[in-house]
């Protein structure tokens, strides 16, 4: 339980007091309080007892977070004091985060602060749900029920603000003890749980047993003949003979052991909250990092996704800036493509910015190098949040959200495995001295309204009545037979696409042009699209911004994206990944329709002749 | 899963992360009741190996108790045991408090021993519920490059994201016990039927609950003479764990300055 709120508002004497009425203190330990006030010639000081660190006691302040233990009758408390003051919201993080219930503190006479509202915004990206709040020096208000009316009422319209509730709101006087474990005389008004039957009622986070297995590979042992592969398992449950799948390596092995030592018995199950390790019946490759899971409900594959995160560099995060990504055992190099937005944690208002300043609260993008795997905060606790270092420290901690993002394990599995190629024989090169071109894919990528199907069909026109192979892929025509089984999910989205660059690919290497014109909004798509056609694969880049493309509006879809009609819409709700490193830019916000086509079709008669002379004007 | 489970699972992950993370790494082994645990968690952990050194860093004023049971388990239990010696008391900080002064010694001991073996990595056996300052450390916690403890600036450590990444010189800190308490311990040791100390069981109505050197260590009233008999006195007590141990309180600051400068 952890206990946070604006500094000054009394949670350490809060702890203090707590210890004394339920008779946990030590022996000898009021005693040597009380020598150290007397010592700095100042009243009994209850906070004393946690603000183990003489600088503490000489500021007045708790630094670091601290841990003590508190029975009541009921159980066994962990008390976990945080740290008030803005400078110290890491440690604050660092006590919360362990947290299955929190108390947040308000000082009666000064109402609610900034750190009040921050701590119980963070308490929320935390994942805590068990809220207690405390409206302590009641004492200095005069015991007033309209004082602590107003605060409760203010209080609760933030955490609803945030989709939140408190389950308690306690009126108190810490230093007196009123409402901690007695009930006050001084308050006959107030008709809730003193705090100790409050935090009796909280119970403690339940294990994710009933989960989807994740069981992030921690290490692999090889110390005898066994070669062991160990880690936690963080939600879920394992047992012998399972089979596992391993992500994103993609490996399935089935579970041969779970080993020990000093057990009466070999364990042939193990559940969430277990560190554990297993034998495999096949010696497969897999290395720290990877995630197992079952083969049947395994976590996102992706390269880029969406962080709600808690900035804690001294230093901005910047957009661009590169970042170590922590997630369970996984440790990969992280690059920020953008920052969607920054929440302001005083009103929850919503600003855009390119930076994020220290302590600030923000949804940035991140992509990976390689894809990794992960879940979406909400679905899976354990594997949907994340750290960020910088250095030797952790700069931000932040939950996964996927929304708008596509999982990309569909389109990375290779689902049958006993294939082999067969080469033609009929030559590449033969076929380009027949046509008298090369074969490629022009990939045309950019917004809706952008101008990729006029000029791709005004481009297929002119170049074939040049004498090229040329043929246009586009988006409604293939939907409506290749791909008629596909819908608008983003998994679907991804298939598209997906399908598109496999068909374009066979028509390069069939000597003929293809030109594609679709969105593709996600760089990962285009760069599997590219992987398909190799060396043949040209990005064209059809560039408009989204004010440009929105007044063209050709078909009246940003109209209907902005009425909320069309979820997920490109550029309005779905992010565009711009490219990095097209082979050619087709800048239509500048160029006239007939300029740009020319451009296209220039570009193709310098990149795709057989001879330095255009084939067969 | 019981609640000694969980504390078991928890200690296992960090000690492995530890040992992935860190490449030069050794475990303190003081000889009492907690280091025991520690060396008991990381065979489990391992599976019945210690993958590292266990270093005991001797004050040469330990029980004589305390030794036969060193050069006992460390050949039954098969460690990799390094050991080594404390400057005199006269090389400590003088402004320090005598009984401080002494305990100080073992923080030399253990600055010298991490220079000879070029340790990055050390791991300690210490709990939250001890002492109040303890309450404050860190999982991992990185040390300067003579082994002193920034407290006033602790990196965050959450979700079980340890720092394990640190400048070159430095070290770091590694507490797989943080978490227990002494009731813990001694249930733990009971369930596993973990060796200790005879020191720890009352004879002639009196224990020692906490073993540190000889001549700054003091037993207490007890009648406490098996296992069982120590975890109801724990039950009942109200008397801190470290009131033999005289350093904790000569003076208001005095384990706060010791365990700045490196103390465990």
């Amino acid at each position: 339980m952890v206990i946070v709120g604006h500094v000054d508002h009394g949670k350490s004497t809060l702890v203090g007091r707590l210890f004394h009425d339920t008779g946990a203190l030590p022996d000898g330990k009021l005693e040597a309080i009380r020598t150290m006030c007397e010592r700095r010639g100042m009243p009994f000081e209850w906070a004393f007892l946690m603000d183990a660190f003489q600088s503490e006691r000489d500021q007045g302040i708790t630094i670091d977070t601290a841990q003590i233990w508190l029975r009541s009758e009921l159980r066994d408390y962990v008390i976990i004091d945080a740290p008030g003051h803005r400078e110290f919201i890491k440690n604050m993080i660092t006590g919360a985060s362990s947290a299955d219930a929190a108390l947040l503190m308000i000082d009666a006479s000064h109402g609610i602060q900034q750190q009040s509202r921050l701590h119980g915004f963070l308490i929320n990206l935390l994942g805590i749900k068990q809220v207690a709040v405390v409206v302590n020096k009641m004492d200095l208000v005069g015991f007033s029920a309209g004082h602590y009316e107003d605060i409760r009422a203010a209080y609760a319209r933030y955490l609803a603000g945030l989709g939140a509730k408190a389950d308690y709101v306690v009126p108190v006087s810490a230093r007196d003890g009123d409402n901690l474990v007695r009930r006050s005389a001084r308050m006959p008004w107030y008709e809730g749980p003193t705090l100790m039957e409050a935090l009796d009622s909280f119970r403690a986070a339940p294990r994710p047993v009933d989960m989807p297995l994740r069981l992030p590979v921690q290490d692999i042992y090889k110390f005898d003949q066994r070669r062991i592969v160990v880690g936690r398992i963080e939600s879920g449950k394992v047992a012998v003979g399972d089979r596992l799948l391993f992500s994103p390596s993609n490996k399935i092995a089935r579970v041969a052991t779970i080993e020990g030592w000093n057990r009466t018995a070999p364990a042939l199950q193990a559940l969430a909250g277990e560190s554990v390790g297993l034998t495999l019946d096949e010696q497969i490759f897999i290395e720290r990092g990877e995630v197992a899971s079952q083969p049947e409900n395994p976590p996102v594959l992706t390269s880029v996704f969406r962080g709600r995160i808690i900035w804690l560099g001294r230093g901005n995060l910047r957009r661009d800036a590169e970042y170590r990504l922590k997630l369970c055992t996984l440790d990969v190099p992280v690059t920020v493509q953008a920052v969607e937005r920054v929440y302001d944690t005083e009103d929850l208002s919503i600003h855009e910015a390119s930076e994020v300043g220290r302590h600030g609260v923000a949804d940035v993008i991140l992509r990976s190098r390689a894809v990794i795997a992960l879940d979406e905060a909400q679905s899976v606790a354990s594997t949907g949040r994340f750290v960020l270092t910088d250095g030797h420290n952790i700069v931000a901690g932040g939950l996964v959200d996927m929304e708008g993002y596509p999982d990309q394990r569909q389109s990375l599995t290779v689902r049958s495995s006993n294939l082999s190629r067969v080469d033609h024989r009929v030559t590449a090169d033969a076929r380009v001295m027949r046509n008298g071109h090369k074969g490629g894919v022009l990939w045309f990528t950019g917004l809706s309204g952008a101008g990729k199907s006029t000029i791709a069909m005004e481009v297929e026109r002119r170049l074939f009545q040049k004498g090229y192979l040329v043929y246009v892929l586009d988006g409604d025509n293939v939907r409506n037979g290749l791909n008629a089984n596909l819908g608008f999910s983003p998994e679907d989205r991804a298939e598209n696409i997906r399908r598109i660059g496999e068909v374009a690919a066979l028509f390069a290497d069939a000597g003929m042009i293809a030109i594609t014109a679709f969105i593709s909004p996600y760089r990962a798509d285009r760069q599997r699209a590219r992987s398909a056609a190799k060396s043949s694969f040209h990005e064209i880049y059809v560039k408009a911004d989204v004010a440009t493309c929105e007044k063209r509006d050709p078909k009246g879809l940003y109209k209907r994206a902005r009425r909320g009609e069309i979820a997920e819409f490109t550029g309005v709700s779905a992010p565009y990944e711009e490219p990095e490193a097209a082979e050619f830019v087709v800048d239509t916000g500048a160029l006239s329709v007939e300029d740009s086509v020319r451009s296209v079709v220039d570009y193709v008669a310098r990149n795709f002749a057989l001879t330095d002379t255009a084939p067969r004007a | 899963m019981t609640h000694l489970d969980q504390l078991e699972s928890q200690s296992v992950y960090i000690l492995r992360e530890a040992f992935n993370r860190i490449d030069r790494l050794a475990m303190l082994w003081s000889l009492g009741k907690d280091s025991n645990v520690m060396v008991w968690l990381a065979r489990k952990a391992f599976f019945g190996h210690v993958p590292f050194p266990v270093m005991h860093i001797d004050t040469g004023r330990k029980f004589p108790e305390m030794y036969a049971f060193r050069d006992r388990y460390s050949r039954e239990w098969n460690l990799n045991l390094i050991l080594e010696s404390c400057p005199p008391v006269e090389a400590t900080d003088p402004t320090l408090p005598p009984a401080a002064r002494s305990a100080a010694r073992k923080t030399l001991g253990l600055r010298d021993a991490i220079a000879k073996h070029g340790l990055h990595g050390i791991i300690a056996g210490i709990r939250r519920d001890e002492e109040s300052v303890r309450a404050k450390e860190r999982v991992f916690s990185p040390r300067g490059d003579s082994g002193q403890w920034d407290f006033r600036d602790q990196p965050a450590e959450f979700w079980d994201h340890f720092n394990t990444d640190l400048p070159a010189g430095t070290h770091l800190r590694v507490h797989p016990l943080l978490h227990w308490t002494e009731r813990d311990i001694w249930r733990y040791i009971r369930r596993e039927r973990i060796p200790v100390v005879d020191l720890y069981f009352a004879k002639a109505g009196k224990r020692y609950r906490s073993l540190g050197d000889s001549d700054i260590t003091f037993p207490m009233k007890s009648e406490a003479a098996t296992i069982d008999e120590i975890i109801a006195e724990l039950e009942a007590t109200s008397a801190p764990e470290r009131a033999g141990r005289a350093i904790d309180r000569e003076t208001e600051d005095a384990f706060e300055r010791l365990r700045a400068a490196g103390y465990m």
